[in-house]
């Protein structure tokens, strides 16, 4: 029998099993809780027999090979983690900053990019990666933090925060999330300051800078840095961090924006345009002129 | 660049590794302890890939905790090498965990011991072991250097030499180190051997 294939009867099927395969070495399960609002999608249409109806699908694009280009498509959006983020902590709490460029490529998307999450009051996270996964996941993270609050009738640490989102992030290692974020906040024990990224890492520590424009700020920061600041010293190290790894790097610009965590949660310092930083930390100086040509 | 090794002496046990946290180009952390007291005589000195390295080391010693309270009695430590062996192949043909493990332990009965396991699920009782680049000159040092009932002072001197050798001659030499030592006493941390001081997180 010759059947002829419905050239447009796409089946689309959100397959959450897929995903275990690849943490069973673990024991652990692959965190979906996420995604729990996602149901299986069979066939374009909205009828089912006995009158259910399906949730709304997708058709997925007319290629010759939909694995190549699921692949090319991730690599396309794949970001180089083109920012500045910054933070670290001191006598008075924990100092946050980052610039607000996103880039693809040589293109300059938004100047205007808020790369400070709020997490809750009192802790934030940076955004360095991909902008849709540090959004989601720090918001999710906001979530899980509230629920923690509530089941234990008291704040969830740093700590333990940080170890909710690396467990997440470790996870769906392999799968394409590109996230390096800080988690900054202040609980019980004091200042805290983790560092987390999409390929599982957690490290405690004192100060770090993510993103291509780290490097720069690591030089600023380090040379400038003492544990016995004042709020307005280690702003204005955080804010100079910024604007000297936006001089440099390419993909960071915009805003510098600085943030502090204190023992009653966290404030939004400053938002300065680097542009106009770089002419307040060097002024023009009016140069000799030696010759002028004069309108006779 | 990370380098873990370690030694056999008489009744004790030491693994030294490095403690710089590195990205690329980057080093976010010169004093990340890699060294995890898996129990009171146990020590798991890792190398390899930084979410690897510490989720699985985590879930080695969670686990290695929770046969205690189930049984009531601890692990030995050839046990806990063949279990952490055990769960290196089991997820090797899905997804590996790319982490290179000395494991360290003392047992009342049997005394001091050292298994190297790769992350290719290979496992060696050994009298020494060496990991990532620093191997090449720790092990040819302690080859040289090293006899069986070695005392204390004696090793730390080998060790010493070792991390002289390796900050000397790699070209990407992370600064510092951390010695631990496992003995009848149990697993503690022995010295750190700083060249770069990093700010200390009991600071704050």
């Amino acid at each position: 029998m010759w059947h002829s294939t419905k050239s447009h009867d796409k089946q689309v099927i959100f397959c959450k099993s897929t995903a275990f395969l690849f943490v069973q070495g673990m024991g652990m399960k692959l965190n979906t809780s996420a995604l729990e609002s996602h149901r299986l999608v069979i066939g374009t249409s909205d009828e089912l027999p006995n009158g259910f109806s399906t949730a709304p699908s997708f058709e997925i694009p007319n290629t010759t090979d939909f694995d190549c280009f699921q692949k090319e498509a991730i690599q396309m959006v794949k970001p180089a983690k083109g920012t500045t983020t910054l933070a670290f902590i001191f006598k008075e709490g924990v100092m946050v900053a980052a610039d607000s460029r996103a880039s693809m490529g040589g293109y300059i998307s938004s100047q205007s990019v808020k790369k400070i999450i709020e997490i809750n009051p009192y802790m934030l996270g940076t955004m360095a990666g991909g902008a849709a996964d540090c959004q989601f996941w720090h918001r999710n993270l906001g979530v899980k933090c509230r629920l923690h609050e509530l089941a234990n009738k008291r704040r969830i640490s740093v700590t333990g925060a940080s170890k909710l989102l690396a467990n997440i992030l470790y996870s769906y290692r392999g799968m394409g999330l590109s996230v390096g974020t800080m988690i900054a906040g202040w609980d019980e024990t004091g200042p805290g300051l983790y560092y987390v990224d999409s390929e599982g890492g957690r490290l405690k520590g004192m100060r770090f800078s993510v993103g291509s424009g780290s490097p720069y700020a690591y030089g600023v920061l380090d040379n400038g840095y003492r544990y016995d600041m004042s709020v307005d010293e280690a702003a204005e190290l955080a804010r100079r961090a910024i604007y000297h790894a936006t001089f440099r790097d390419g993909a960071s610009g915009g805003v510098a924006s600085v943030y502090h965590v204190g023992a009653n949660g966290w404030k939004k310092l400053s938002g300065d345009d680097v542009a106009e930083l770089h002419y307040n930390y060097y002024p023009v100086e009016p140069t000799i002129v030696e010759q002028v040509m004069v309108e006779t | 660049m990370e380098c873990v090794f370690g030694l056999v002496g008489k009744d004790y046990a030491l693994v030294v590794a490095d403690t710089s946290a590195v990205h690329s180009i980057l080093v976010h952390k010169s004093n990340e302890d890699k060294i995890m007291k898996l129990d009171s005589h146990k020590l798991m000195g890792a190398s390899g890939e930084a979410g690897d390295r510490a989720q699985f080391t985590e879930f080695i010693q969670k686990n290695v905790a929770l046969y205690q309270f189930r049984n009531g009695i601890p692990l030995t430590t050839a046990a806990a090498a063949n279990f952490t062996r055990g769960e290196l192949a089991t997820a090797l043909r899905k997804s590996p965990y790319m982490v290179n493990i000395i494991l360290a332990g003392y047992d009342k009965e049997t005394g001091p011991s050292l298994y190297f396991i790769d992350y290719i699920a290979s496992v060696h009782k050994v009298d020494k072991a060496a990991f990532g680049y620093g191997s090449y000159f720790s092990l040819a040092m302690m080859d040289r250097h090293y006899h069986s009932n070695m005392s204390v002072e004696e090793a730390i001197d080998l060790v010493d030499k070792c991390i002289i050798e390796i900050r000397s001659r790699l070209v990407v030499a992370p600064p510092n180190f951390v010695i631990k030592i496992v003995d009848k006493d149990g697993a503690r941390e022995y010295a750190w051997r700083e060249s770069i001081k990093d700010a200390h997180i009991s600071a704050a």
